[in-house]
């Protein structure tokens, strides 16, 4: 193994232990962002959702509100996106550099994305199963929970394993302004100085990532389609 | 018993109001199967649903049992609709559960014990006839079986009243009528008052007791089934009833001028309802042929059974002369049977 890298990936080994680092940031990064954004995309695609024109709780400006914020950070780039939002960052999580400065930007970045997610996956709930709640007496909240998130759940699986590998280029883009990990490594090292192997194999991981991301994902959309 | 008193809605879409229902008055007895029939935009849809209260009327109320629903808060007015069980065309179950958690659904969080609901449910996958599908998803059922489990969701909170929105339209024949006797099934043996809307005349024929016939938003006609079949009132009934009887082809062979209704001098084509067992087991035509001495010979022939009511019609082509004619009229009317003179040379 050792002489095989030697000979096919020499940089690859000069920066071992900075390419492990870089891939455990890349991991943090995902995973935290990723959370929050589920969190809040989920909530905030609900209550769109729901407060849309002729659904179960109609809210013309709370719908209003929702769909243009989505809408504006959506249309901003993210590399232009984490830039702007530095003095926001700052105030919130004290810097703007490293992993820690890119989690915020890349909730921002992320949430408005998985919230159009959300909404498409919930309207394609059929409105004849909320009437026949609705007939059964069942309450606003009841009718979420027991019919539109739980019926999605298929929908909605897909939505996240969408959105997560597209957070994933995410946090490489990251990398290019200051945040860690891989995407700042090939830049760093496979950009900056040309060390090819090192793009190549930061590439297999990045792959790696995604199959095991699909996987996962294609596993639960199959157990919970019936 | 559902009264609705001057009920109408209104739709406002893109700026221009549209009235689905006007001024409806309506009692539907308890106990009874109530159909409710016309064409689709009748507004009959939007009718049934003013009765849960999925869409508000306008105006009027909507008594049951004498309480007003539109007056009611939201949550008192949750508890009443589990008082109102309803059923769809599309069955509307829910795919990511198996049969027994549909039926389970509306059971769930309202403090009923685990074995209670499974007692409930089981006993009424039994009552509609799929207890082997407990385990099965919507998707691995046929439209009958999906209707099934339907009936039974919304049989789970014991309701008085069960509103069928064309349940029946997106089955085939042969299920429709097992789905009818379904639910005159449940009519009959849990006292559920039906409401049900069609479009389809056979379905009123199979189990309504009354019915009211709605075109353009009004009730133009209501009355018992055997009285909107054998006494139609209003062109639009009058059209529905011909749909469901192969007498309505006599028409068409009569526009079409076909060979079978080209008539000699002297020749005339009649129609002739009867009503009730009575008149269904006189042998009338061998009467008027013998006493008469005419020879009707018989085209169409038409029985149906309405509310345990026998109803015949009969098309009939005879060669009489104008005077004979008016006699066997006045005698056939008086053994109370319908005449009309459909077309004469």
């Amino acid at each position: 193994m050792h002489s095989l890298m030697t000979q096919y990936t020499p940089n690859l080994l000069d920066y071992w232990p900075e390419f492990i680092k870089s891939i455990g940031e890349t991991l943090q990064m995902l995973f935290l962002s990723g959370i929050y954004s589920f969190v809040i995309g989920l909530f905030l695609g609900t209550v769109m959702v729901v407060t849309r024109k002729g659904n179960i709780l109609e809210n013309v400006y709370i719908y209003r509100i929702i769909d243009s914020l989505v809408n504006l950070f959506r249309s901003i780039p993210f590399v232009i996106l984490i830039t702007a939002l530095i003095p926001v960052t700052k105030l919130v999580v004290g810097t703007f550099i490293g992993v820690k400065g890119a989690i915020f930007p890349l909730i921002i970045g992320c949430t408005p994305f998985f919230i159009r997610q959300v909404d498409m996956a919930l309207s394609d709930i059929d409105p004849g199963l909320i009437e026949a709640a609705q007939s059964m007496g069942l309450s606003p909240l009841g009718i979420i929970f027991r019919v539109y998130l739980k019926e999605s759940i298929p929908g909605l699986a897909r939505s996240t394993t969408i959105t997560t590998v597209s957070l994933l280029g995410l946090t490489a883009m990251g990398g290019a302004v200051g945040g860690g990990g891989l995407g700042s490594f090939v830049i760093r090292y496979g950009h900056n100085r040309y060390y090819q192997d090192i793009t190549y194999v930061s590439v297999i991981v990045i792959l790696i990532f995604v199959t095991i991301i699909q996987f996962i994902g294609n596993i639960i959309i199959k157990k919970t389609s019936h | 018993m559902i009264q609705l008193v001057d009920i109408s809605k209104d739709f406002i879409s893109d700026k221009v109001r549209v009235t689905a229902v006007k001024d409806v008055n309506l009692t539907i007895n308890n106990g009874e199967v109530f159909g409710v029939i016309g064409y689709s935009g009748a507004g009959k849809s939007t009718l049934v649903r003013c009765i849960n209260l999925l869409e508000r009327p306008t105006k009027g109320k909507v008594l049951i049992d004498g309480i007003d629903l539109v007056q009611l808060k939201e949550k008192e007015l949750r508890k009443y609709r589990q008082k109102i069980g309803m059923i769809f065309q599309q069955f509307n179950l829910l795919g990511s559960r198996t049969v027994f958690d549909n039926v389970a659904f509306p059971l769930k969080y309202r403090g009923i014990s685990k074995e209670e609901i499974k007692e409930r449910v089981l006993s009424l996958l039994e009552l509609v006839g799929i207890s082997d599908k407990v385990d099965a998803y919507p998707s691995q059922l046929s439209g009958g079986q999906k209707q099934r489990v339907a009936i039974a969701r919304a049989l789970a909170t014991e309701p008085s009243i069960l509103l069928c929105d064309e349940a029946t339209s997106a089955l085939d024949p042969q299920t429709t009528k097992s789905i009818l006797k379904l639910l005159k099934e449940v009519n009959q043996k849990l006292g559920i008052t039906i409401v049900i809307i069609t479009h389809e005349m056979h379905v009123i024929k199979e189990i309504c007791d009354r019915v009211a016939v709605m075109e353009g938003g009004n009730v133009v006609e209501l009355n018992d089934a055997i009285s909107i079949f054998s006494n139609p009132q209003a062109q639009i009934t009058k059209d529905f009833i011909n749909s469901t009887s192969n007498l309505s082809k006599m028409d068409e062979l009569i526009e079409e001028k076909s060979s079978v209704v080209e008539l000699e001098p002297g020749q005339r084509i009649w129609r002739l309802d009867f009503l009730g067992t009575e008149a269904t087991k006189e042998p009338i035509i061998a009467e008027i042929s013998s006493k008469y001495n005419i020879n009707p010979s018989i085209i169409f022939a038409n029985v149906d059974v309405i509310s345990d009511t026998v109803l015949g019609s009969l098309i009939v082509l005879v060669t009489i002369s104008e005077q004979a004619e008016e006699q066997v009229i006045e005698y056939l009317k008086e053994k109370q049977i319908k005449v009309e003179v459909i077309k004469y040379a």
